[in-house]
């Protein structure tokens, strides 16, 4: 063996832990539970086939992404008004924004759905103050639902759709802005036909992240939906724990990696990934 | 009426304790081409984008056509304006941006594909209409603003260092363009550079500033042959500079005393004139000076010998040490020199009376 051979074959060893753990972490549960989705309870597409019969199973699923939709369109909503904003800030005031953003990341999603129960629940401090304020006469059913669900993953996500977008926007010079008002734009033509088209690739971006990121939620819908919406993630976790349904849990997993997988396929044609996720790109 | 007249009236602009603009009057008749010369810093930047509306005026007022403009934001004021860096929507083919400012005033389709058709024409550019900005080169980008800037009729052309990123070949081409475009359209033009050959070669008028004072407005020639201050001497072209006490000043001319020999001194024009007996600054072109014959003789002759010459193809370009006057600077055709140029060799200088002309010292 020569010794730029001999070197490659170095490199390639320093790498093997990396692969090993890979491989033995990720491939390997994925392959083991692809397999049970076909072998339990006996082998054949005997799961697959409840996706088209079993009423409960397209429930869950459309529910699911009637559920990812929304997050992801109120959550690209809320970052892109606070993204503006920061993008418009003061470099000062653009730092305090931005750990004001980041700030709820650092807190577990346990602790934030837990928050989110108190204030929401009939006796929480929402339906309090509207009561004494005398708006309401009945608390509103706020939590242990699909709008409970949505509230609490929508302030999950909003970081996240804050980030790709700010980037995005930041990205935009400011002398185009003032170039589009000097040729005679109203501040309202400037956002419109400007800014937007511009901020656009950030919006794909942060909602393809959102969305994804939606699509495996487990603790918030579980805590905020109360049993009574289930998301996949839960009622896959149902079905194994509880139920020990191996083969339906499995296949309704393997759904949910073959989902993501297309998601992204699909906006990997319209959007530079590697780019969306911050590696490279510039 | 094509062009308009737009004048400045005692502009200041300030941020905090530093005034970027200080009491800057000038007046510019219309279809005319301004152009806003001095170094970095000088404020020159920040009175166009006053002009444009984008920096609100401490105080001082902007005028069009004698009409108050100064409270106008920047898209009511109808003022093409090309950008540094050009500023082109990446996002919009070339006919888009041409289109943008007859879209955001709502013109019809059929208008705006009329009015870009001929915009594009103007700046020979039809032909690349459906590209993206990136795919054109610099030159290309540049004439797509010009574009954008004048499709709209505006009451005024801005342009904030149009041809500063481009190559010296390219910037010279688009130089004689932008003339021949002002020509050819008579819109008032007013122009930002630090570049003093763009500026000589493009206007009608320039504003000299400096520190946010505006040091002198004049004619191209007027600034150049009779320049008001030594800042405005070196700044456009280059000057050698004669220090000593002046004798005799009248309307006609003056003598200026040094140690060694009285330099003659006819005035071709109005200039500011020195106190009699007071100290006299001459500011004295390289190119007016040259190199004498043997036996031939002009109005103030200085003997010194070379130190430095460079030989730039047309020319030569000498440093004369002098005994009493220092190093003076010669720049002379090459088929004019008497003498193939060598360091160490004695030359005679020799230039006319009206070659040199009083400057006052810049204030500090």
């Amino acid at each position: 063996m020569n010794a730029s051979g001999r070197a490659s074959l170095g490199w390639w060893l320093l790498l093997l832990p990396a692969v090993a753990l890979v491989l033995f972490f990720y491939v390997a549960p994925i392959v083991q539970v692809l397999t049970i989705s076909f072998t339990e309870p006996e082998p054949g597409l005997g799961n697959y086939e409840r996706l088209l019969t079993s009423e409960g199973v397209q429930r869950v699923i459309f529910t699911t992404l009637r559920i990812c939709l929304l997050t992801t369109f109120f959550a690209l909503l809320l970052g892109y008004a606070i993204a503006y904003a920061i993008t418009l800030a003061s470099p000062r005031a653009r730092s305090w924004w931005i750990l004001a953003v980041l700030v709820p990341l650092w807190i577990s999603v346990l602790v934030r759905a837990f928050a989110w129960v108190t204030l929401l629940r009939r006796q929480g401090l929402v339906n309090n103050t509207l009561m004494q304020a005398g708006v309401i006469s009945e608390p509103l059913p706020l939590v242990w639902n699909e709008f409970g669900i949505l509230v609490g993953m929508v302030h999950y996500m909003v970081p996240f759709a804050v980030l790709p977008m700010l980037a995005s926007m930041r990205e935009i010079e400011p002398r185009l802005l003032a170039a589009a008002r000097g040729l005679g734009a109203s501040r309202g033509q400037v956002f419109r036909q400007v800014f937007l088209p511009l901020s656009m690739p950030g919006v794909i971006a942060a909602g393809v992240l959102v969305f994804i990121f939606s699509l495996g939620f487990y603790i918030t819908p579980a805590i905020l939906g109360g049993g009574r919406t289930l998301m996949v993630a839960e009622w896959i976790a149902l079905q194994i724990l509880d139920l020990i349904r191996w083969g339906l849990g499995t296949m309704m997993a393997t759904m949910l990696v073959v989902a993501i997988m297309v998601t992204l396929l699909v906006f990997s044609r319209v959007v530079d990934l590697r780019r969306m996720f911050g590696s490279g790109g510039g | 009426m094509k062009g308009h007249a737009l004048s400045l009236r005692r502009l200041t602009k300030r941020y905090g304790d530093f005034t970027a603009v200080d009491d800057v009057s000038l007046e510019v008749e219309q279809g005319q081409f301004l152009t806003l010369l001095g170094p970095s810093g000088s404020g020159k930047t920040t009175i166009l984008m006053a002009v444009a509306g984008f920096v609100e005026p401490t105080d001082g007022h902007v005028l069009l056509d004698g009409r108050d403009i100064t409270p106008l934001p920047p898209e009511k004021r109808d003022f093409g304006m090309v950008f540094q860096g050009y500023a082109l929507f990446p996002h919009m083919s070339v006919a888009d941006n041409v289109a943008f400012p007859l879209r955001v005033r709502g013109q019809s389709r059929a208008d705006r594909e009329a009015k870009v058709r001929a915009a594009l024409d103007l700046v020979q550019l039809s032909a690349f209409a459906e590209r993206l900005p990136k795919q054109l080169s610099g030159g290309q980008q540049q004439r797509v603003a010009l574009a954008r800037a004048l499709v709209f009729d505006p009451n005024l052309l801005l342009l904030d260092e149009p041809l500063s990123a481009l190559d010296k070949k390219l910037r010279a081409e688009l130089q004689e363009e932008l003339k021949a475009l002002h020509r050819r359209i008579g819109r008032t033009f007013v122009n930002v550079t630090h570049d003093q050959e763009e500026a000589l070669s493009l206007s009608d008028r320039i504003a000299i500033l400096n520190h946010g004072k505006l040091v002198q407005f004049g004619g191209p020639g007027e600034l150049y042959e009779r320049p008001r201050t030594r800042f405005v001497a070196d700044f456009l072209g280059k000057s050698n500079f004669l220090q000593g006490i002046a004798r005799g000043p009248d309307a006609a001319g003056m003598l200026l005393e040094t140690p060694g020999q009285g330099i003659h001194v006819r005035f071709a024009g109005p200039v500011h004139m020195p106190r009699d007996g007071g100290r006299a600054l001459l500011s004295l072109r390289p190119e007016k000076i040259t190199v004498l014959n043997p036996g031939e003789t002009a109005e103030n002759v200085v003997e010194g010998t070379v130190r430095a010459f460079a030989y730039l193809g047309a020319g030569f370009s000498l440093v004369v040490e002098t005994a009493h006057l220092g190093e003076i600077r010669a720049v002379l055709p090459a088929w004019q020199s008497p003498v193939a140029p060598a360091e160490g060799l004695p030359v005679r200088l020799g230039w006319a009376a009206d070659a040199a002309v009083p400057v006052e010292e810049d204030a500090a």
